[in-house]
């Protein structure tokens, strides 16, 4: 059977689990739409966190990273891993024990003030909808590339998907086809990941295999070096990015994974407080699976690359050199005029490559933009993973596997940010501000339109992509780190936090960061003369200025909140109250 | 449970963050970012070992730390009586 036939089987079949768990599952009161009535087991909380956490970018996109920027990719795999152990030690049980719906509630409660709770709200919006945006698109993308739909196409089945288990089941539906979803993922990323290990070291263990030797006995990250320092590239395992740099966006990662709320919420479905610091184990287990296997895929990919087309004539290549070609996420430019493929440093193209209807005279499709560098290949990133089992050569359906994989994460991750998108509208905006009185059946219905509402915003915003939203992922970590970590860690460490301190250090933090990354990032402010990398802070990347933002937070809130009167007796007590894990309870209804 | 044991029990939770988050540090920050250059001089097999702590070594030790905490403050609770 072919690869189209192969996906539509497989895809169809995943489909149809995740609707029949969406189907079972169905919510009926608020706890259960919020937070699945409290009632998940710690490993199903894993898993689930792990599909939600895990996007199409970690699936599709970062071993693509890390082969094309060697141990500067780092920052992505101790930065999305880390701020898992600040999430179990210093939130996740805390929030739990607090007992309530959202982050929103926490930060409204916890500093006795509505204006709190509205800065959360709407930070919690825009963190979610700049992320959401992202995850469908990569629907569409998935779909696009193994089905012969369009992209836009793509983004509307999604959007169906994704409504359906979201309306009827809310947290709980989510929850459960979220456990699926990681299943079908992590089978799907490890197959031909095991398989081209063994192709290129025999050891089955991709973790293993990457720092073993190949067939020649010379150890696969030494010869990569060498095929890389020779033709003028930077040593895979040297990074050209500067310390300060690699320090600051892994803090910003590791601050801003701790601070996002589609995360913490998954730490209010289980039953105690207990259970919560066991699910966070659980969960840095299930994605430390997939982020300590990409790396090893990053080192196959990229010295199977530099092997395979360096100096090659083009007429020798292999088929899936030509069949990428064709969709373009592979450009060759003779520019020399010797036929041969010569793979050097710098960009081949200015930008993505314009193809132009026309074959050069070796049959290679011609483009329009060519650059003046040396280098006359242009590989897309994403091809690292998607063309993984083709190069080992592996059966068809394994491929059409890598498609539903990439589908589950950007389903799963594209849901659990609806329910916060949704959650914040009916719960933490109309309940708590508008609305107080409102039954709890009524709530519910709102929090179901809500969601409706959020597909439909997020699939707008999937088929036209505001020009920003590649870079402003560095904005939705950015803004985490330097808003909710701050406010959330000394909301529990800090009695003595008030209300005063914490606005005015998370306003301070959410300022400076959007400030810096609008004029360094955007181009939006200032004159972009003086908004070069030179004139960097520091040296620090947008990135990585999350961090200082997080800094700026806490020391700003910490001096303000000296000027005014502690936090009344009532919310000291709650901060006694979470510190102790006894007596959680169920999700406490309002 | 009254103030002084609350207090106790606190301090000790403290104590085991600091030592945990110390590690998390070391691994991470140290290891992979501020140490690496000195750490790559030593192999580890085919890795370099600062290279290896970046993209491998920092994550399985995140792993361990947080099932050592969830170990620890059972532990804790038990032992205060805190626990469900």
């Amino acid at each position: 059977m072919g690869i189209q036939t192969w996906t539509f089987i497989i895809v169809g079949i995943t489909f149809a689990l995740y609707i029949g768990i969406a189907i079972w599952s169905r919510a009926s009161s608020t706890k259960e739409f919020y937070v699945a009535g409290g009632g998940v087991s710690p490993l199903a909380n894993g898993l689930a966190t792990a599909a939600d956490w895990m996007s199409a970018a970690s699936f599709l996109g970062m071993a693509g990273i890390i082969a094309f920027e060697g141990y500067d990719g780092s920052v992505y795999l101790m930065g999305w891993t880390g701020g898992y152990v600040l999430l179990a030690l210093l939130l996740a049980p805390y929030l739990r024990k607090f007992g309530k719906f959202t982050v929103p509630d926490f930060i409204g409660d916890r500093y006795y003030s509505n204006v709190a709770r509205t800065v959360a709200v709407v930070a919690a919006l825009f963190v979610s909808f700049t992320y959401v945006a992202g995850q469908m698109r990569g629907v569409g993308v998935v779909f696009s590339r193994f089905l012969e739909i369009t992209e836009n196409q793509g983004v509307y089945i999604g959007m169906v998907i994704v409504l359906f288990y979201a309306f009827l089941g809310g947290m709980k539906g989510i929850t459960y086809t979220q456990v699926a979803q990681y299943c079908v993922l992590i089978f799907a990323f490890m197959v031909p990941a095991i398989f081209i290990s063994i192709m290129a070291t025999g050891n089955p263990i991709p973790q293993l295999g990457f720092g073993s030797a190949g067939e020649d006995g010379v150890y696969l990250l030494d010869k990569l070096n060498g095929l890389m320092t020779d033709l003028g590239f930077t040593a895979y395992t040297d990074g050209s990015k500067s310390t300060i740099d690699v320090f600051f966006i892994t803090a910003a990662l590791m601050l801003g994974t701790a601070g996002l709320p589609h995360v913490i919420i998954r730490f209010f479905t289980v039953p105690k407080v207990k259970d919560a610091r066991k699910s966070a184990g659980y969960a840095l287990l299930f994605i430390a699976i997939l982020y300590t296997t990409a790396p090893a895929i990053a080192v196959f990919a990229r010295t199977n690359l530099m092997e395979t087309v360096e100096n090659t004539p083009y007429k020798e290549i292999p088929s899936w050199f030509t069949k990428w070609e064709d969709t373009g996420l592979i450009a060759w430019i003779d520019k020399n005029s010797d036929g041969n493929i010569q793979y050097l440093p710098g960009d081949a193209t200015e930008g993505k490559p314009i193809f132009i209807d026309a074959r050069g005279e070796h049959g290679q499709r011609r483009i329009s933009n060519a650059s003046n560098t040396a280098n006359e290949l242009y590989v897309d990133r994403d091809i690292t993973v998607l063309a993984n089992p083709e190069i080992a050569g592996l059966p068809n359906w394994i491929i059409a596997l890598v498609a539903a994989g990439g589908l589950a994460a950007a389903l799963s991750t594209a849901a659990g940010l609806l329910l916060v998108i949704s959650t914040s509208i009916s719960h933490d905006l109309i309940k708590k501000q508008f609305a107080p009185d409102i039954s709890d059946k009524k709530e519910l219905l709102i929090a179901r339109l809500s969601a409706v509402l959020a597909v439909i915003v997020a699939g707008y915003f999937g088929i036209n992509p505001p020009g920003f939203v590649a870079s402003v992922v560095a904005l939705a970590f950015g803004l985490a780190a330097s808003s909710f970590f701050p406010a959330i860690v000394m909301g529990i460490f800090s009695k003595r936090m008030n209300r005063e301190g914490a606005i005015s250090g998370m306003i301070a933090g959410l300022g400076i960061t959007t400030y810096y990354i609008a004029r360094f990032k955007l181009g939006w402010i200032g004159d972009p003369e003086n908004s070069t990398p030179n004139d960097w802070w520091f040296g620090i990347s947008p990135e990585g200025f999350g961090t200082v933002g997080m800094l700026f937070n806490f020391g700003i809130a910490l001096v303000v909140s000296r000027f005014y009167a502690p936090p009344p007796e009532s919310v000291q007590d709650i901060v006694e109250n979470i510190r102790i894990p006894s007596g959680a309870g169920e999700a406490i209804e309002h | 449970m009254d103030a002084a044991l609350r207090k106790k029990y606190w301090r000790e939770n403290l104590k085991y963050l600091a030592i945990l988050l110390s590690i998390w540090f070391l691994v991470s920050y140290g290891f992979g970012i501020l140490l690496v250059d000195e750490l790559n001089t030593i192999r580890l097999g085919g890795f370099k070992l600062g290279f290896w702590f970046a993209q491998q070594g920092s994550i399985y030790v995140f792993v361990f730390l947080i099932f050592i905490y969830v170990r620890l403050m059972n532990k804790l609770d038990k032992k205060y009586k805190v626990n469900e």
